[in-house]
């Protein structure tokens, strides 16, 4: 044991054990992604299709499922496991969203205004949402899932009663209750995306959008480095840790749901304004399960993720989504990339889920 | 030394008696929260009685296989089972061979019943082994495994049925193009069962309330089988890995085997659900059937009562009558109350998500709690 | 003279080269009560895990010597194997299914069924239980120990006493048992229900059934046992027979002086003063499997001072207590300063700091660099190793990276924690230099006094001298006060300047560390406040001391 511990003098170990190890640390899923990405690619450039165009989608999408999944980080450090219960910041997003229009705001103005809302809201829900999850501790994940499907269709109801007037919202003919789709061509769809971009050969970068999600990400990062991300991350890597450090593990796994919830609120405006549009009743459902399956392919496991983690993942689920729907349509037929959707993302779940955690609370 | 225990026995007898109602009330306080739920909607549905009657004698015929295959799992401790979704994809693919092989009818019952329980079997024993490795974790491995089993589901019927495996009849097959329609027709097995013997009572001038019989009778012969299991050395076994995984270990049962062998009956017991689902059906939809099953049947058993350990044939039964009626009902009720069917309807499905994450919720916090006062 | 029931000879068992089991003999007859008595470690363990064949001694290499049941020698390869031979075990622990009733219980995975229809189609698991012969099986076993409980009535909510009852007629109920390992059975009685148990075993034992009493209650051994078997070590310190011994002498034999000298011998002495630091009164600590009831002690500035006792007594329960990581209720003040129990910021701010015995439990973040365990603490509680950045205004401390570099660097050459760097993860380094990462976790709180449990606990005989030493470097060079908790009283007696010795929950007494053997024996054993509460009179516990001493010191015993 000591002399493991000891540096090495010269590599020590064989070029093969390093390898091994390194396989092992990245795990087999991830390796099984990466080779289909790779199968996919080669056979997109052997299929002539416009590879430049498919770069810049996975940009966009890159970009803007980012923040989505940031917000897994605060509950994933914080003890809580993945975020199951997103669906309730991407609620207070989608609201604030609506407000906006209901407001007859446009561009920049409706788009921050929406931010603006959405920050607080999510940061409100977040707080309860805490507040409950401290009572079902051990839990969390399955109580959270089905959280999420609760205020889904919770506010299915709302939005067939909600009294919004806007004639973008509401249906044209009567009835009542706002469209299932509401378009964002005049407010801000693509805002982020159209600012500042540039196109490299056909292949065309939103500056705006990267930027935006890039600033997320260096926030996160510094909070995570702060006194309370650092306590943040005791509680959630050991509890017990935490309590003889004289920390309150309750209160910061209350601020890991309202970071988490604000992120998510924010995430799904930037979602919507790349989007074109916001999709209301039944969509957020399954939000949280692209989310989670995203910063677990980038490495993460249900105890531990980085912004590395969720800036790789993102970009590896998010470029087998936009690489297999041409392909897809291309070799076999249309719905393929959907079904590929669901098999990834549930599969990296899965595996995380039946994986020995190290170093989890020990009693 | 036994004197103190009499004493303490003496002594609390008589105030336990008192406190049994209370006792009771608390017990059983979403069952009857639901039983009101369900008389002011049917009140407010204007629904005529023997139309109701019809429906929930229906939709018990259907439910109640999948309901109850969710009892082994909760008394092993394993939690509620949302892995029974692989049972219905059991079900359906054998209802996809035998359409395929145009056998309709009692035989194509019979036959689809075979077929499905192999499949059912292998799948119960695939997820019961996964279960093992997520010890702790069963329920949110269990949702997850239902997703990624409908995900291979879709693969297998969009890609390889009609691809790899022909398909004989053409009308199955999406037109021009590969894999199964979206809605198969199984009009050959439509009520083959209920149909055997039906019996119909009439009350004066309204609907004549039909019961089937044989359908009926079937589920009775399950709840008794599932008395008499639960009487025997495997369901002990059950009962006591449900207790204590240590204890039963230490006590020489071989846990993993008995929790693989509880998900197995599960599955088995929910691919037979399926069928019998759909024979009263006719049809299938061939993406959609199965989503729902896990998500229904656990909200079913919970709102009659079950908890995520502890759950009986009647809480199950009671809790087919109750979540079904709001279903049949709360829509109607809906628009006569607030002038919009879709507010009942998406009621009901708030109140199938809610109902189960209440559940969860309050069985973790009694958890957290026993934790602390056990400490 | 009969065939002994069971005969264990030359017993010798290594655990990857250490000894823990150097050549032990003892017989029990038929109808016979032997007891085995020996301080935490001294093998008790070890020998009936290989009278039982347990798989931990078959995946170590096997064990030395022979035993024989009823004559005939056998090889015991696994529980199982054992059970079948007739020997029974009842555990610490309790095995009980608190939802099934006591005839359940008994019969646990021994159901009696009858066959049907279907079993004789799938097979013998499906055969119906025979509820009415299960219970009248049952009802026999509770009557042989004299017990006319309801054989239905469910387990949770029985008293202790009874469950424990319960679990030994699960053994009756075998119907081969003929011999019957009793692991700590009153640990968790009171007094009067470890009196009717002590009846029921002699009645046991009337009936021809054999009994292996394991216990640390002295009183008891000498009551009830036709043999004592004391083991030290690993080794068989005597064989007596109860007439032959007294309560004082199996205390003796039992703690015995050990040999290893570890610490620091030859330096200078603590640097301890009259002045009381911390006073604990009336601390009680709801800690599980370590209550403290009502504990009163004053730590002077300066000192080490060394906290021993038996597990489970409690010991282990007052740092925790201190240090607010178990519900705590009673009086603590530093220096004349009440300070309130239960907050552990308040605490740590008060200058105390912990380094629990559940290194990898609660003293590190398994996953986490070797930088971070060591700063993290002192960051949340005193705001070290914090930056400010952002532009004025906007300011907010994040963690300073560099600092907390250096601050590590220094102690991984200071503590000599062999490691490839301050960035490794914690979970890759051996106990003793995980240990020494706690202790440095410690001391960036710069604490006045440091509570450190069990910090020997699973790591080897090397780095065991090295922890030790750098207690009392700390102490010597440094001046903080140290309050050692350890089941190893040597390790206690090598480096401390007192020894409290914590039974049942309460401080049963305060040695120097060259106390005799005999006294620190019966200080564990509780015999001072058994024997005091008997007759409740203090003159009397000065009395039994007295003559325990004086019977016992001269008598050589047996074996040794």
């Amino acid at each position: 044991m000591l002399l493991n511990a000891l540096p090495s003098p010269e590599g020590g170990e064989s070029f093969g054990d390093r390898l091994g190890a390194a396989v092992r640390d990245f795990g087999i899923p991830r390796i099984i992604i990466l080779g289909f990405l790779g199968v996919l690619l080669a056979t997109a450039v052997s299929l002539r299709l416009p590879m430049g165009q498919l770069f810049g989608n996975i940009l966009t999408r890159f970009g803007m499922n980012g923040i989505l999944v940031l917000a897994m980080i605060p509950s994933i450090q914080s003890g809580t496991g993945p975020n199951f219960a997103l669906p309730l910041g991407v609620t207070c997003g989608i609201v604030a969203s609506t407000l906006s229009i209901e407001l007859d705001l446009r561009g920049f103005t409706a788009f921050f205004f929406a931010v603006g809302v959405a920050i607080p809201l999510g940061a409100i829900s977040g707080y309860l949402y805490g507040v409950f999850q401290n009572k079902v501790k051990g839990q969390e994940l399955t109580v959270g899932t089905y959280f999420g499907f609760s205020v889904v269709s919770l506010m299915c109801i709302f939005w067939t009663v909600v009294p919004y007037k806007s004639p973008e919202m509401i249906w044209p003919y009567g009835g009542s209750g706002l469209r299932v789709t509401i378009t964002l061509t005049n407010r801000f769809a693509q805002v982020l995306d159209g600012f500042m971009s540039f196109k490299i050969g056909t292949m065309t970068v939103p500056t705006g959008l990267l930027l935006f999600f890039g600033m997320f990400c260096a926030l996160l990062a510094l909070f995570l480095r702060s006194k309370t991300g650092v306590a943040m991350m005791m509680v959630g890597s050991n509890p017990r840790y935490a309590e003889s450090a004289g920390l309150n593990v309750d209160k910061y796994r209350i601020i890991g749901s309202v970071v988490s919830q604000a992120l998510g609120a924010v995430g799904i405006i930037v979602y919507a304004q790349s989007f074109g549009f916001i999709q209301l009743y039944l969509a957020p459902l399954f939000m949280a399960f692209f989310a989670v399956a995203s910063v677990l392919i980038g490495g993460a496991s249900l105890r531990r993720a980085t912004v590395w983690h969720v800036l790789i993942g993102t970009f590896l689920f998010q470029a087998i989504l936009v690489v297999s729907m041409p392909v897809a349509n291309k070799v076999v037929a249309d719905n393929l990339a959907e079904v590929i959707r669901i098999i990834v993302s549930n599969g990296i779940i899965l595996y995380a889920l039946t994986r020995k955690e190290a170093g989890v609370d020990v009693r | 030394m036994t004197t103190p225990q009499q004493d303490h026995l003496g002594s609390s007898g008589d105030p336990r008696k008192r406190f049994d109602v209370m006792e009771a009330l608390r017990r059983n306080v979403v069952p009857l929260l639901f039983t009101v739920l369900c008389v002011v909607g049917a009140y407010y549905s204007g629904l005529t009685l023997p139309f109701l009657i019809n429906e929930i004698i229906v939709r018990m015929a259907r439910n109640s296989f999948l309901v109850i295959s969710l009892i082994i799992p909760i008394l092993a401790g394993m939690g509620l089972n949302f892995g029974i979704v692989l049972g219905a994809m059991a079900g359906q693919f054998a209802f996809i061979a035998t359409a395929n092989w145009e056998i309709g009818g009692f035989v194509g019952l019979i036959l689809t019943v075979i077929l499905s329980i192999p499949l059912a079997i292998l799948f119960g024993w695939l997820t019961g082994k996964l279960f093992n490795n997520s010890k702790g974790k069963e329920m949110i491995t269990g949702i997850i495994l239902g997703f990624f089993a409908n995900g291979v589901y879709q693969f297998i019927c969009l890609y390889i049925l009609g691809n790899f495996i022909p398909i004989r009849v053409a009308s199955m097959l999406i037109p021009g193009g590969i894999g199964l329609r979206n809605t198969i027709d199984l009009k050959q097995i439509h009520y083959a069962l209920d149909n055997i013997w039906k019996i119909s009572i009439s009350f004066g001038s309204g609907v004549p309330v039909t019961i089937p019989v044989v359908t009926l009778l079937v589920i009775v012969a399950l709840c008794v089988g599932m008395v008499l299991l639960f009487k025997t050395k495997l369901g002990q076994d059950f009962r006591a890995v449900g207790q204590n995984r240590h204890i039963a270990e230490v006590a020489g049962i071989p846990v993993d085997r008995v929790r693989v062998l509880a998900i197995i009956f599960s599955t088995v017991l929910a691919a037979l659900g399926q069928i019998i689902f759909l024979q009263n059906l006719g049809n299938m939809n061939t993406y959609g059937s199965h989503v729902q099953v896990g998500t229904f049947a656990v909200a079913a058993i919970l709102i009659g009562g079950a908890s995520v350990s502890k759950a009986t044939i009647g809480q199950a039964l009671m809790g087919i009558l109750l979540f079904h009626t709001l279903f049949i009902v709360s829509p109607l009720a809906g628009k006569n109350l607030l002038g919009n069917v879709q507010v009942g309807e998406f009621f009901r499905v708030f109140v199938a998500y809610g109902v189960i994450g209440v559940a969860l919720a309050l069985h973790a916090w009694q958890g957290v709690r026993r934790k602390k006062g056990g400490a | 003279m009969d065939t002994p029931r069971l005969e264990m000879r030359g017993i010798a068992k290594e655990y990857f080269g250490n000894r823990v089991l150097k050549g032990v003999n003892l017989r029990v007859g038929p109808g016979e009560i032997l007891s085995i008595v020996g301080e935490n470690g001294a093998g008790k363990s070890t020998l009936m895990n290989i009278l039982f064949g347990m798989p931990v001694i078959h995946n170590t290499g096997g064990f030395e010597g022979e035993i024989l049941f009823d004559g005939a020698p056998i090889s015991i390869r696994s529980p199982q194997q054992a059970v079948e031979l007739g020997i029974g075990m009842v555990h610490q622990e309790f095995m009980l299914l608190p939802g099934f009733s006591i005839t359940e219980n008994i019969k646990l995975n021994r159901e009696l069924t009858r066959p049907n229809l279907l079993s004789r189609l799938c097979g013998p698991k499906l055969e119906h239980l025979d509820m009415p012969a299960m219970r009248s099986d049952s009802r026999a076993s509770l009557d042989r120990m004299g017990m006319s409980i309801d054989e239905m009535l469910p387990v949770a909510g029985l008293p202790v006493g009874h469950m424990q009852f319960v679990e030994i007629a699960r053994e009756l109920d075998k119907k081969k048992t003929r011999l019957l390992v009793l692991d700590e059975p009153t640990a968790v009685l009171t007094e009067s229900e470890a009196q009717v148990l002590l009846n029921a075993m002699r009645s046991l034992a009337a009936q021809g059934i054999s009994l292996i009493f394991i216990t640390h209650r002295l009183d008891e051994v000498v009551q009830v046992s036709d043999g004592i078997t004391v083991l030290r070590d690993g080794e068989q310190v005597a064989d007596l027979s109860p007439r032959e011994t007294s309560v004082g002498h199996l205390a003796e034999l039992m703690v015995g002086r050990k040999l290893e000298a570890v610490g620091c011998d030859g330096c200078a002495p603590s640097p301890r003063t009259d002045q009381v630091l911390l006073r604990l009164e009336h601390l009680e600590v709801d800690m599980p499997g370590e209550m403290v009831k009502d504990l009163s002690l004053e730590v002077f500035q300066g000192e080490i001072l060394g906290l021993g006792g038996l597990a489970g007594h409690g010991k282990v329960g007052v740092a925790n207590g201190v240090m607010g990581m178990y519900p705590a209720r009673g009086i603590m003040a530093i220096e004349g300063t009440p300070l309130p129990l239960g907050h552990t910021l308040e605490a740590l701010r008060s200058g105390l700091a912990f380094v629990s015995e559940d290194r990898r439990g609660v003293g590190l973040l398994l996953e986490e660099s070797i930088e971070m365990n060591v700063a993290a603490p002192a960051m949340q509680s005193q705001e070290k190793f914090l930056r400010k950045v952002g532009p004025r205004g906007f300011q907010f401390s994040i963690m300073d990276r560099r600092a907390m570099r250096r601050h590590a660097e220094r102690f991984i050459e200071e503590l000599d924690i062999r490691c490839t760097g301050p960035e490794q993860i914690v979970r890759r380094l051996s106990g003793g230099n995980q240990q020494k990462v706690c202790i440095a976790k410690a001391l960036t709180l710069e604490p006045r006094i440091l509570f450190v449990s069990e910090p020997t606990r699973g790591i080897d005989v090397g780095a065991k001298k090295i922890v030790l030493d750098l207690l009392v470097r700390l102490n010597r060079e440094h001046g903080v006060t140290v309050v050692v908790t350890s089941s190893e009283l040597a390790e206690l007696r090598s480096i401390c300047d007192r020894i409290a010795i914590v039974c049942e929950g309460r401080l049963e007494g305060i040695l120097p560390p060259d106390a005799s053997d005999r006294d620190f024996g019966l200080l564990m054993a509780g015999e001072k406040s058994h024997r005091g509460r008997d007759a409740e009179g203090p003159s009397h516990l000065s009395g039994s001391c007295g003559q325990g001493s004086g019977q016992g010191s001269k008598e050589e015993s047996p074996c040794s």
